[in-house]
């Protein structure tokens, strides 16, 4: 690894030039849009690279990290600070290691505001590096354990990094999360967020839940309400501890299959209301951390509603195309939790469409950015998909589309029904065969399969490439 | 297409023959690396066979049955496996009489660990029930990656497939034998070569995957001991594993490719 190579260190000026010139010519060999090599480059000569350029900005750094919802947040931020007339400096195509944050500050000098979001196992260390002006702590779920060990690991982890912070960061927390309460709530100033709308009910902890017993006293927690994972209005019996107050609070909130929703929320600057045009229950979550998050940076609640609510879905978050007639919807699924949401979300999409056919389309892959164990899938409730009588083909591909295969004869569907492609292009032909009779196709890649369709899709001329994405 | 429930709470098949009682220890607490597909894979084959099976869950305080004939605990973190600790070691009584008697018992991962004398966490000591005759202490590094190893169960040889993510590091008493020999892999301290520990037909193993649908064979060995000991001893007729044998084919290529 370059990374482990151990040389003296390079003056700032120097090494930014060095990190420069190898994005441009990473991009003249299209090995990628130049989003990471440079902040390797940089980190390599200059360990210290990052604290100093981020100490250069003069209104702050944001940090947004989190299991799911990462990237759609930050996005809704930047667009509300854009709109408040910030010059934003970003990490915009998910580069989201520490090489990633450097590699974007690179481009700093007319910005005077930074947001990154965190990869979960980097925020520790780059909260450490750029002293932030405000944290989002989203959630922590299970995924991609081969990486980070246990969950358990992170949330200590987290616990003692937010220990350290200066009290003049403001930890901007989701309440609704056990675990992210524990590691947040001590902090000196916080602004929590959460749902309330006992609509979002979905009576029960699904089987992937994690944070489910206290942190303090080891007692399953009670919950009012669930909304997703082990996310929801939870309290300990025994220790009292219970979800806190919230600053910024959904009273209602009104799901549209992928069309979207309607959310009311609470805000300490008052109340709002917003169309937004992105999908689910965890995309109603995603606001609010955008809107608590802009809320500890002082920006007007209308000028925010207003510009988050034009939003559209980021790269495979959500996004429509249409192919021959068919119209695809690419919903990134990564892990359980993520998973779940998507199902959910395509169960009211069907349910609204009269046709009410679906037509799945699972890629799955097992490379280091999706984490090389695929035991996740057993975790997803696909049955919910099996249970509607609604899904009318399945087709799966990717390096471990055998795996899901096998998700799926377990889950009792006859392995007749079951067509498997490994490589990516002929499972997405299939599929766009099998959709065009009627219906659309609903596609839930991994984030290399993700990768790869979208390759797919820009070569056919059906999207653009991801590092041109805004 | 309708399908059969995976992980609801206490569930039966409904067709006729021969059956078995499965025991699912702790599956709120122990399942980090989706262990209901271990469950689901048991249950499935059974009854696509037309035999029926039973599976009783069973959770913090509620006492465990000494009727079942195949008992799972799956994988679990540190805390949990604390917790799950103090309250299995109260009342492990009717497991270890059940598998004195010949039930079947499989651990994975920290369900394994479980099932030997002790686990040191970086953190504390816990407790297992000593059905297996191992020890287990962390180490800062985890052993993470896929594995290949051979097992050999009622006199036949065969390859096993999965996954391992661990701290702990099991070194096996004179009580037991390693489970499975690695090809791939760093088993039970990435040192002797062992993977797993097998004593009669108590069975532990650090592979995940979930360890039963990419290894067929073995899902079908632990249902005919289970069938043994419900006294029904049925011969499995084979049933269509052309994804299992795909799958498997996959991951033990992909595992060797990578090397």
């Amino acid at each position: 690894m370059i990374t482990k190579i151990k040389l003296p260190a390079v003056p700032q000026g120097l090494a930014i030039g060095a990190a420069r010139s190898a994005n441009r010519l990473s991009q003249k060999l299209k090995r990628g849009g130049g989003t990471t090599i440079g902040g390797l480059v940089l980190n390599c000569l200059r360990p210290t690279a990052t604290s100093e350029m981020s100490k250069a900005i003069s209104d702050g750094i944001i940090l947004v990290s989190g299991t799911n919802g990462k990237t759609t947040t930050a996005r809704l931020i930047r667009a509300a600070l854009n709109a408040c007339d910030f010059r934003v400096v970003a990490n915009t195509a998910g580069s989201n290691l520490e090489r990633g944050v450097s590699n974007a500050l690179l481009d700093a000098d007319k910005a005077n505001i930074a947001l990154f979001e965190v990869d979960e196992a980097a925020l520790d260390g780059l909260m450490v590096k750029t002293k932030p002006r405000v944290v989002v702590l989203h959630n922590l779920f299970r995924d991609q354990l081969d990486r980070y060990g246990e969950l358990e690991l992170l949330v200590d982890r987290w616990h003692t990094a937010i220990a350290q912070l200066p009290t003049t960061t403001t930890v901007v927390y989701n309440a609704d999360d056990p675990g992210i309460t524990y590691i947040a709530s001590k902090h000196a100033q916080t602004l929590t967020y959460g749902v309330d709308d006992p609509r979002t009910d979905r009576g029960g902890l699904p089987h992937a839940s994690d944070s489910t017993h206290c942190r303090y006293c080891d007692t399953p927690l009670t919950y009012d309400m669930v909304t997703i994972a082990h996310l929801g209005r939870w309290s300990c019996n025994k220790c009292q501890r219970q979800r806190p107050k919230t600053d910024i609070t959904a009273t209602k909130v009104d799901l549209h299959g992928l069309a979207g929703q309607r959310l009311s929320a609470i805000t300490p600057q008052g109340p709002t209301e917003i169309s937004l045009r992105l999908p689910g229950l965890h995309n109603s979550y995603n606001a609010l951390a955008a809107i608590a998050c802009t809320s500890a940076l002082e920006l007007t609640l209308s000028d925010v509603s207003t510009t988050i609510a034009k939003r559209r879905a980021a790269f495979g978050r959500a996004e429509h195309i249409k192919v021959s007639n068919v119209r695809v919807t690419t919903l990134l699924a990564k892990n359980p939790a993520g998973a779940n949401e998507n199902i959910h979300t395509i169960l009211l999409d069907s349910n609204l469409d009269s046709k009410g056919h679906i037509h799945l389309l699972l890629l799955l892959n097992n490379r280091t950015a999706d984490g090389r164990d695929v035991s996740w899938i057993w975790d997803v409730d696909y049955e919910l998909l099996l249970n509607c009588n609604r899904l009318t083909s399945l087709t799966i591909g990717g390096d471990r589309a055998y795996d899901m295969a096998l998700r799926f004869r377990y889950a009792g569907l006859d392995t007749s029904r079951i067509k498997v492609l490994m490589p990516i292009p002929a499972a997405f032909d299939a599929a766009i065969n099998s959709a065009n009779t009627h219906g659309g196709l609903y596609v839930l890649p991994t984030y290399t399969a993700l990768l790869e369709l979208q390759e797919l899709l820009t070569k056919r001329g059906l999207t653009t490439a991801f590092w041109e994405d805004t | 297409m309708s399908p059969t429930a995976a992980g609801s709470q206490t569930c039966a098949d409904t067709t006729i023959g021969a059956g078995i009682k499965i025991c699912h220890l702790y599956p709120q607490l122990m399942n980090i690396y989706a262990d209901r597909g271990n469950i689901a894979v048991l249950r499935h084959r059974m009854a696509e066979r037309g035999l029926k099976s039973e599976v009783v869950e069973i959770g913090l305080t509620t006492p465990i049955p000494d009727d079942c004939n195949l008992y799972y605990l799956g994988g679990g973190q540190d805390r949990d496996q604390l917790t799950v600790s103090e309250d299995l070691t109260a009342k492990a009584e009717p497991l270890l009489k059940a598998a004195a008697n010949g039930a079947v018992v499989l651990g994975v991962c920290g369900g394994y660990q479980l099932l030997g004398h002790s686990y040191t966490s970086t953190k504390e000591f816990i407790a297992g029930i000593g059905l297996l005759d191992l020890e287990t202490t962390a180490d800062t590094n985890r052993l993470v990656g896929d594995v290949v190893a051979e097992v050999t169960l009622n006199g036949k040889t065969q390859i096993v497939v999965g996954y391992e993510n661990h701290a702990g590091r099991t070194h096996l008493g004179p009580g037991c034998t390693p489970l499975a020999l690695l090809q791939q892999g760093h088993g039970n301290n990435s040192n002797d070569g062992g993977e797993g520990a097998v004593s009669g037909k108590v069975l532990g193993t650090y592979l995940h995957g979930p360890l039963l649908p990419k290894n067929p064979w073995l899902a079908d060995t632990l249902l005919a001991w289970a069938l043994e000991h419900a006294r029904n001893p049925v011969k499995l007729t084979p049933l269509n594993d052309q994804l299992e044998n795909a799958a498997h084919e996959v991951a033990k290529t992909r595992t060797r490719r990578k090397r």
